[in-house]
């Protein structure tokens, strides 16, 4: 029945009139916040004179000149000398010597963007490996001085980790963890562990013993248990506990600023170092950070499912 | 299908007694009830067979095997939860064949087996569900075919119909006995309700704070309580307590009361004058013309073929439970007379039975 049908006695269906607004709010909502993803992602299919035009142009005739320059890299020639050359490969080179330029070798970007890939799902990966041990002994077992080490496990998150910069920073040149992937990996899980442990714990806690406890008289270990039984169970939480960990890991900007520079070197770092000819390239910008939103905007869709869906629900009578 | 031996087992939580050097043995092929109110010790009991708890001290023995500090997947046993703990992501065939996965049988096998186990449970057309849509009663009997599905040594049920609304665990109280009838599966089954105790168990072990009070059939339990807490717990209404202060010599076979003689089961022990309590059930009341324990009608429970009828003495108040015919109203003057066979004579102090011609050859705890 839906509220149309239904009498205005309801207590627990909203009105009309309060869904409606609710909509309306939404809507607005969703698009202030899409603004500048729009905004991003419309520069880079701008020419970079359309990117920098003043009144700014909403409507444009689109370009790849942005995701040619972002892959490329290129120097000035003489239009004779691009006379002489034949016909132009691909579209890049097209677009490449209308501005007067030969393309001369690809960029950073791709190489940077796999070390993103590499280093925060790896340690997306090893924050909720350790986080979801972690909380499972801690909401199993008599752990001495728990509470403590919880506290403790929190304590780490009571400052912005780039308060302590300099101390990591002088540490892992020490360490020869410096500009490497390795280093990235437990720095940023380092970071993540403590969020992975308290969230993982939560949602441990919630799942009943039983489970574990039929299993165990089924005949499995405990490891088969927890395996079998609680790791299923835990998917809401495993995923949600990846998506925060994963954004903070792809998005982590000043770390990666300071510890990286060449073989490690992650996109964020990367994308504002895009000069083209006279300033900033900024249709080149835009489509470093349209492509740098993609995999995190996939993964997120992947586990949404799992966000929303209540895999426990009805199967314990609480 | 085994024995389970159970000796002097203890478990202290701290400080905390939650069983006290209880000792009994669930026979081959036996339907035993663990039965007490809440925090007794009687799941405390129950996990320390199933393995889920180590015991502090005593032992465990399932057929001639030692098991006391095994782990639980060494024990050939199958537990069956209050909440029935299944697996909510799986369906209903994969939650049943999820034990015989373990034991590396052949699909084909663990097939078989699943749909013979529900094929006992009348559930074959639920196999393929979610157990997430099952009602409460389905669910228990997929949880009860996971237990069947192993042919386990036996089987342990902590209150498994606990969740239920009290019409289904009625029906679910006959499938259980009828279950229980056709495996002949050695059963320990834990609850509170005295009802489905009496219903389902050949052997009830009542217990209170830790202690098993009275071990014995439903009929010795009900008739010939061995405390006055057992006798309190089993029944409903609950056994009627007249205090009287007086000593009895081995042999007497009545006691005065208010001046009127109540005959008793020949006492076999002597005491000296002193607080005792006569317990009598409220089915072995009868209202007499004659003679018997003055009192007036004080409320009527009107319950079809019977009535709850209450009545205040000098002694205090009393229920009876007397045929609907009989006429009862409420301020009319009664005289009640007692079964004499089925009384017990209590010590108040302890709460201790006074042996008797009833009580001979009944199992303390």
């Amino acid at each position: 029945m839906n509220a149309r049908s239904s009498t205005a006695h309801s207590v627990v269906e909203p009105s009309l009139t309060s869904r409606r607004v609710a909509s309306v709010l939404v809507i607005v909502y969703a698009f202030v916040t899409l603004i500048p993803l729009f905004w991003i992602f419309a520069t880079g299919f701008k020419t970079p004179p359309d990117s920098i035009s003043y009144p700014p142009k909403v409507i444009f005739e689109p370009s790849l000149e942005g995701y040619c320059n972002l892959f490329t890299t290129r120097t000035r020639q003489t239009s004779e000398y691009i006379a002489q050359l034949g016909p132009p490969e691909g579209i890049c080179d097209e677009v490449t010597r209308r501005r007067e330029m030969v393309i001369a070798g690809t960029s950073n970007y791709a190489p940077r963007f796999i070390n993103s890939v590499i280093i925060a799902f790896g340690s997306t990966f090893l924050s909720v490996f350790l986080g979801v041990m972690a909380a499972y002994g801690f909401s199993r077992f008599k752990v001495p001085l728990k509470d403590d080490l919880l506290f403790f496990i929190l304590s780490t998150r009571m400052m912005p980790p780039i308060a302590v910069a300099i101390p990591i920073y002088l540490m892992y040149r020490e360490l020869g963890l410096s500009d490497t992937k390795l280093g990235m990996i437990l720095l940023y899980t380092a970071v993540n562990v403590s969020l992975a442990v308290w969230l993982l714990k939560g949602f441990i806690d919630e799942i009943p013993r039983e489970y574990e406890e039929a299993a165990m008289i089924d005949g499995y270990t405990r490891l088969q248990a927890f395996r079998k039984v609680v790791l299923p169970q835990a998917t809401t939480g495993i995923a949600a506990t990846a998506i925060f960990c994963l954004i903070f890991a792809w998005n982590e900007y000043a770390f990666a600023v300071l510890l990286t520079s060449g073989d490690a070197q992650t996109a964020p770092p990367f994308i504002p170092t895009i000069i083209g000819e006279g300033g900033m390239d900024w249709p080149a910008v835009g489509a470093g950070t349209t492509l740098f939103l993609i995999p995190i905007f996939i993964f997120t869709i992947l586990l949404r499912k799992h966000l929303l869906r209540g895999i426990t629900f009805g199967a314990v009578r609480k | 299908m085994a024995e389970i031996r159970v000796n002097r087992l203890q478990k202290n939580f701290g400080e905390f007694v939650a069983v006290k050097e209880s000792s009994f043995t669930v026979k081959n092929g036996e339907f035993f009830c663990l039965l007490g109110p809440s925090g007794c010790g009687k799941t405390t009991t129950l996990r320390m067979i199933a393995g889920l708890e180590l015991p502090t001290s005593g032992e465990i023995i399932l057929g001639d095997d030692d098991v006391t500090f095994k782990r639980a997947s060494e024990r050939d046993i199958a537990f069956v939860f209050q909440l029935f703990a299944l697996y909510p992501h799986m369906n209903v065939r994969a939650n049943i064949g999820f034990p015989l996965k373990c034991d590396g049988l052949s699909r084909p096998e663990i097939r078989k087996r699943v749909e013979e186990t529900a094929q006992i449970l009348r559930i074959t057309d639920l196999l393929d569900k979610p157990v997430s849509g099952l009602s409460g009663g389905d669910r228990q009997r997929v949880a009860l075919g996971r237990a069947i599905v192993r042919k386990p040594m036996a089987f342990l049920m902590d209150e498994p119909l606990g969740a239920l609304d009290s019409e289904f665990r009625h029906v679910m109280c006959n499938e259980l006995r009828a279950l229980h009838n056709r495996l002949k599966a050695t059963t320990v089954y834990v609850t509170h309700d005295q009802l489905e105790a009496m219903s389902m168990a050949d052997t009830i072990a009542v217990m209170n704070q830790g202690v098993i009070e009275q071990l014995g059939s439903p009929r010795e339990i009900y008739d010939r309580p061995v405390s006055m807490f057992v006798a309190d717990f089993i029944g409903s209404p609950s056994m009627n307590f007249l205090n009287l202060r007086t000593g009895l010599k081995a042999g007497s076979t009545s006691i005065f009361i208010d001046q009127t003689s109540v005959t008793i089961p020949a006492v076999r022990e002597e005491t000296a004058e002193a607080d005792l309590v006569l317990g009598v059930r409220p089915e072995n009341i009868f209202f007499s013309d004659s003679d018997g324990l003055p009192g007036d009608v004080f409320g009527v429970e009107y319950l079809g073929t019977t009535q709850i009828v209450t009545v205040t003495t000098g002694r205090g108040t009393v229920k009876a439970r007397i045929s609907s015919d009989t006429k009862a109203e409420i301020g009319d003057r009664v005289r009640l007379k007692f079964r004499p066979d089925k009384l017990s004579i209590f010590e108040k102090s302890s709460g201790r039975v006074l042996k008797s011609a009833l009580h001979e050859g009944v199992t303390h705890g």
